[in-house]
């Protein structure tokens, strides 16, 4: 069956304290190649049938209200993912 | 451990040295927020380098609660915790069985014996594939289990497990919030007590001294008795009420 | 323009602007605070370390040990963003305690909501309880208590108060000043970012409009790891005494901790503003003088201490940046990339910022309102009685709280001696002594709405008896004053009341305020809450192990109730439930009340009383019925003899709220001398009962029996139905 999927990443301007432990993390194990990380959520949603436009904006609809909370998030992506 | 009879010794998660220690505790807490996985990042302590090479050798070591998860993600021991069932941090008093009385942990107890201590955590729910399941209790390194309700869904009522040479534990409760009557829970696995009286998790503590007394190896010890009743009233010479099952109000019963 | 004698700078425009706002600057209750001072008599500063004006106050509580306690609010941050907003509450008021040298130990949360049924009302629950629970569960500090309450008039403006207590050594009090020319000024902790630039003046400031949802600056999002690091960290440098003044940076930021550290001191201060560390490079500098970035503080080093200084924030991996240095010249200077941007004396930013008289008026419906007494038809007869009882229980208000007490840590550091659901939370101070001290919050925002003055006035009586009835001595008071738009003169005069009736009852207690909070303009559209004043009480125990629990358990104690009942039932809690508002609310002599705590306190000294349990919101049938459910334990109870005494019918004795009442449960052995004791002090007393281990039921002889089975499932489904 196909799935949409769904990405949620804090807003630039927020502070990230989960991204922010981790990146305090990577040079102890020596991953000294990145400068910052942001972690954010993916959500796969599953749908009977096609993909219709209609599905495809009932996905941004979710993804916009309830996947993710505007006033510190943004969504990244709404795309349907091929099918394996 | 000094209700015990031991002596503390803080360890600094940078510093890799054990500065001599004879057992290891690895305290409850939100390492680095938990914000990855709960322990995820602490296992790469520099300490704990040093811990998982003590505990090949022998020595003892207890996780608890966010240090259990510390144990697994530093795969001292299997399976993982993942966020309780209901999806709510919970604090309440739990019953739960000693399961293995033969660990450096658990020598203090009876086989069965009862054990009323705090359950407080928001990933709680031990999880872990059928066969490592199955190779847990096959091997009896289910040290604990969950009596009555199962308070987070946890994997066949599993609270606590060890490895297979029993000298590391890691358990999702916490004994040492049972340890000091007046500041422990309501309730006693051996029936009532008085307010904040709940000392069932001491043993966890003795058991470790003793079982480091004997050299290394576990002995029986005796079952602590159950605790003194609130001074004041007990120089009333007021009669115990009988034995009646607790029904205390947030504790976990079946 | 005037102070300045020039065009303020775009920087200084900011700054005076979020640090004259009234939330910096409480310039419309000014005026009116100034009576906590003014009613202070030398007696009631006995204890008192540190006053009003700093972080947070500062009570001795013997052995060399001081406590600090604060309560605040953040109510509009957590009606925009549930948890996060939640969440920095608690990180803000435990940075206002470390800030005073403590080692913060326990927090509180004082909490009202709107309808419990409320399509909306489940999503601020969910998110402020789990943002609490999952800032204050992180930190490791326990929580002990607070209140749930709903009604509807907090609707679209959900109160968020918290409180947090930390303890200290005498000498480890530390103050926000900074003195010593030529000393490092130094800003650690968290990076500065966007976050609620502007938040505390605008979202505090403002009353929300339903139809315009879109002014929200940055969401503050709250690292309690930081914190925790931050909290250690700094009980480190304490330790070793290498700062001279420390801050925490909360509303305002960097303005209010530059400005209130420079004026506080030998009042100059030149800073370097490009130093900040920055999480976000393109902030203007305006910007990151308000940014409201939590986890940070900002403090004074002398030079030779620089070095084991910044020894100390390598161990905790903590960053930090140096700003600039203390000046002799009485100018907070700020420069920005070579240019001075800031150029003024911070005592006018801080301290002198405007001071309003607002008009304020008894509002014309106060009499109405209190002429409507509460006359709907009682319940009559042991059935009707019965069924109300269940009812009461079962009600948002009056239901077990544990839904949301269980998601907080309550064991945390071994301490706690007392917590939910008993009067007050209990923390032991000092291992070897058991020295500790008991807490408790509360309001009651229907009193206050049918007479701010009492209003005030009985919440810090029931502050007051939930501390005496757990056996603490009270001692001193922190508050947090929720009302309406101050510019509204009816609101601005329940304000004004409410003020007033604190500060006379913490006179006639002989206990002082020790620092609090003002939140205005919790209002939705053009309506007010109810005026809410949250009165946190705090005693001093010299051993916690004989805390007095608020249920029975030995069978046989003799039940005993303290106080007299009147036909008190305006304002109740079962007038609530049957839709009514009127009237007066409860009379409260405060003499009465103190003497009530005194015998409270010296039954549970000389060990004669095992249980006891304060009769306030729900009066006595709240009471027993709580009594009887901590642990699970019944009692036969007669109440004909009282309700012949007071002259009231079993209805009135069980459902009135009058004050200075407690129930407790006294040991056979200790009767004479508990009855004696009171006798002597003539304070009213009767035996209404006796514990029973068998019956598993309140038994109201003569009328009805309760079995506590059906009790319990009234009192504890209320919270799961609507939450899950």
């Amino acid at each position: 069956m196909p799935r949409i999927v769904v990405d949620v990443m804090p807003k630039p301007e927020i502070l990230d304290p989960q991204g922010k432990a981790i990146a305090g993390a990577l040079p102890r194990l020596g991953l000294t190649g990145f400068t910052g990380v942001r972690q954010g959520k993916r959500f796969e949603l599953t749908v009977d049938g096609d993909v219709t436009p209609e599905v495809l904006e009932q996905a941004r609809t979710a993804a916009a209200t309830l996947l993710s909370n505007p006033v510190i998030e943004d969504v990244t992506r709404v795309e349907v993912l091929p099918e394996a | 451990m000094t209700i015990a009879g031991g002596t503390a010794v803080g360890l600094w998660h940078a510093e890799a040295n054990l500065q001599d220690v004879d057992a290891v505790i690895i305290p409850g807490g939100f390492s680095y927020g938990d914000y990855l996985r709960a322990g995820a990042i602490a296992r790469f302590a520099p300490l704990m380098d040093k811990v998982v090479d003590a505990s090949k050798a022998g020595m003892p070591v207890l996780g608890i609660c966010n240090g259990f998860q510390i144990l697994t993600e530093a795969h001292l021991l299997p399976g993982s915790m993942i966020k309780n069932n209901h999806l709510k941090f919970s604090c309440a008093d739990q019953l739960l069985r000693v399961e293995n009385n033969t660990t450096a942990w658990t020598s203090a107890y009876a086989k069965d014996s009862g054990m009323v201590i705090p359950l407080k955590n928001q990933d709680g729910q031990y999880v872990a594939d059928e066969k490592t399941l199955d190779e847990l209790e096959g091997e009896g390194r289910v040290v604990f289990r969950y009596d009555g309700v199962n308070p987070n869904g946890s994997r066949r009522n599993i609270a606590g497990i060890s490895n297979a040479a029993g000298n590391v534990v890691g358990l999702m409760p916490h004994p040492e919030h049972a340890v000091e009557a007046g500041f422990g829970p309501d309730a006693s696995a051996y029936g009532e007590v008085g307010l904040g009286y709940g000392t069932d998790g001491l043993g966890i503590f003795t058991s470790v001294l003793t079982s480091l007394v004997a050299g290394g190896k576990s002995r029986p010890f005796p079952q602590i008795p159950p605790p003194a009743r609130r001074s004041s009233a007990s120089t009333r010479s007021s009669t115990p009420p009988p034995h009646r099952t607790p029904t205390f109000p947030g504790l976990n019963w079946a | 323009m005037e102070i300045l004698g020039r065009r303020p700078t775009a920087a200084e425009l900011a700054m005076y602007s979020v640090m004259w706002s009234e939330h910096c600057s409480y310039k419309s209750s000014k005026v009116h605070l100034s009576q906590f001072g003014e009613k202070v008599t030398d007696k009631m500063k006995e204890h008192l370390l540190v006053g009003i004006g700093e972080n947070a106050g500062v009570v001795d509580i013997g052995e060399g040990w001081a406590v600090t306690f604060k309560v605040e609010s953040h109510n509009h941050p957590s009606f925009v963003e549930p948890y996060q907003g939640a969440a920095t509450g608690v990180g803000g008021i435990v940075r206002d305690i470390i800030s005073m040298g403590a080692r913060p130990v326990a927090v509180m949360d004082p909490l009202r909501f709107g309808a419990i049924d409320h399509p909306d009302t489940a999503r601020l629950v969910h998110g402020i309880v789990s943002g609490i629970g999952g800032y204050g569960n992180s930190l490791g500090l326990p929580n002990i208590g607070g209140e749930l309450v709903f009604d509807s008039v907090y609707q679209g403006n959900p109160l968020v108060n918290a409180l947090a207590v930390g303890v200290m050594r005498h000498e480890d009090i530390r103050l926000a000043n900074a003195s010593g020319t030529g000393n490092k000024v130094v800003l650690f902790g968290a990076r500065t970012g966007g976050d609620g630039i502007g938040g505390a003046s605008v979202l505090a400031s403002e009353s929300f409009d339903a139809d315009k949802p879109s002014k929200r600056p940055a969401v503050q999002v709250g690292d309690p790891f930081a914190e925790k690091v931050l909290i250690e960290c700094c009980l480190e440098l304490f330790k070793a005494s290498v700062v001279e003044g420390i801050q925490d940076l909360g509303a305002a930021g960097i303005s209010c901790a530059t400005s209130e550290l420079a004026s506080n001191g030998d009042g100059g201060m030149h800073v370097e503003l490009t130093n900040v560390l920055l999480r976000d490079p393109t902030l203007t500098p305006g910007e990151i003088l308000m940014s409201e970035s939590q986890e940070r503080m900002m403090a004074v080093v002398t030079p030779e201490n620089v070095e084991a200084f910044e020894a100390i924030m390598a161990k905790w991996n903590v960053e930090y940046s140096w700003l600039g240095e203390v000046t002799g010249t009485g100018r907070l200077v700020i420069d920005w990339a070579g240019e001075t941007i800031v150029d003024v004396d911070p005592k006018t930013v801080a301290h002198e910022g405007p001071v309003y008289h607002r008009p304020f008026h008894r509002p014309e419906w106060q009499d109405q309102l209190q002429a409507d007494s509460f006359a709907e038809t009682r319940p009559f007869g042991s059935d009707a009685v019965k069924k109300a009882m269940l009812e009461l229980m079962a009600s948002p208000n009056m239901c077990d709280k544990s839904w949301v007490t269980n998601q907080f840590d309550r064991y945390v550091q071994g301490n706690t001696a007392l917590a939910m659901p008993d009067d007050a939370g209990v923390i032991r101070v000092d291992e070897t002594t058991g020295l500790g001290v008991a807490i408790s919050t509360d309001a009651n925002g229907r009193y206050a709405y049918l007479d701010p003055y009492e209003g005030a006035r009985l919440a810090l009586a029931e502050s007051y008896r939930n501390v005496a009835t757990s056996g603490a001595t009270p001692l001193a008071v922190s508050d947090c004053l929720n009302f309406g738009s101050p510019e509204d003169p009816e609101v601005m005069w329940q304000f004004a009341e409410a003020v007033r009736g604190l500060a006379d009852g913490c006179r006639e207690l002989g206990i002082p305020v020790t620092g609090g909070n003002v939140s205005l303009y919790n209002q939705t559209g053009g309506v007010a809450i109810h005026p809410t004043p949250v009165v946190g009480v705090l005693g001093v125990f010299d051993d916690v192990a004989r805390r007095t629990p608020s249920g029975w358990r030995e069978d046989g104690q003799a039940i005993y109730l303290m106080g007299v009942t009147r036909d008190e039932l305006d304002g109740s809690e079962f007038a609530n439930l049957h839709g009514h508002l009127g009237g007066r609310p409860p009379a409260v002599d405060l003499k009465t009340e103190k003497l009530l705590g005194e015998l409270l306190v010296n039954a549970s000294r000389d060990g004669m009383i095992d249980a006891a349990h304060d009769l306030s919101e729900g009066g006595l049938a709240a009471a027993l019925s709580e009594m009887a459910l901590r642990f699970g334990v019944g009692a036969r109870i007669g109440l004909d003899e009282a309700c012949e005494r007071d002259g009231v019918d079993l209805f009135t004795m069980l459902f009135s709220e009058s004050q200075s009442r407690a129930v407790v449960a006294v040991a056979r052995s200790e009767e004479v001398r508990f009855k004696d004791m009171c006798g002597a002090r003539g304070y009213a007393h009767m035996r209404i009962g006796v514990v029973d281990t068998e019956i598993e039921a309140l038994d109201f002889q003569g009328h009805f029996s309760l079995p506590l089975s059906e009790l319990k499932e009234a009192y504890e489904g209320t919270l799961p139905k609507h939450f899950g």
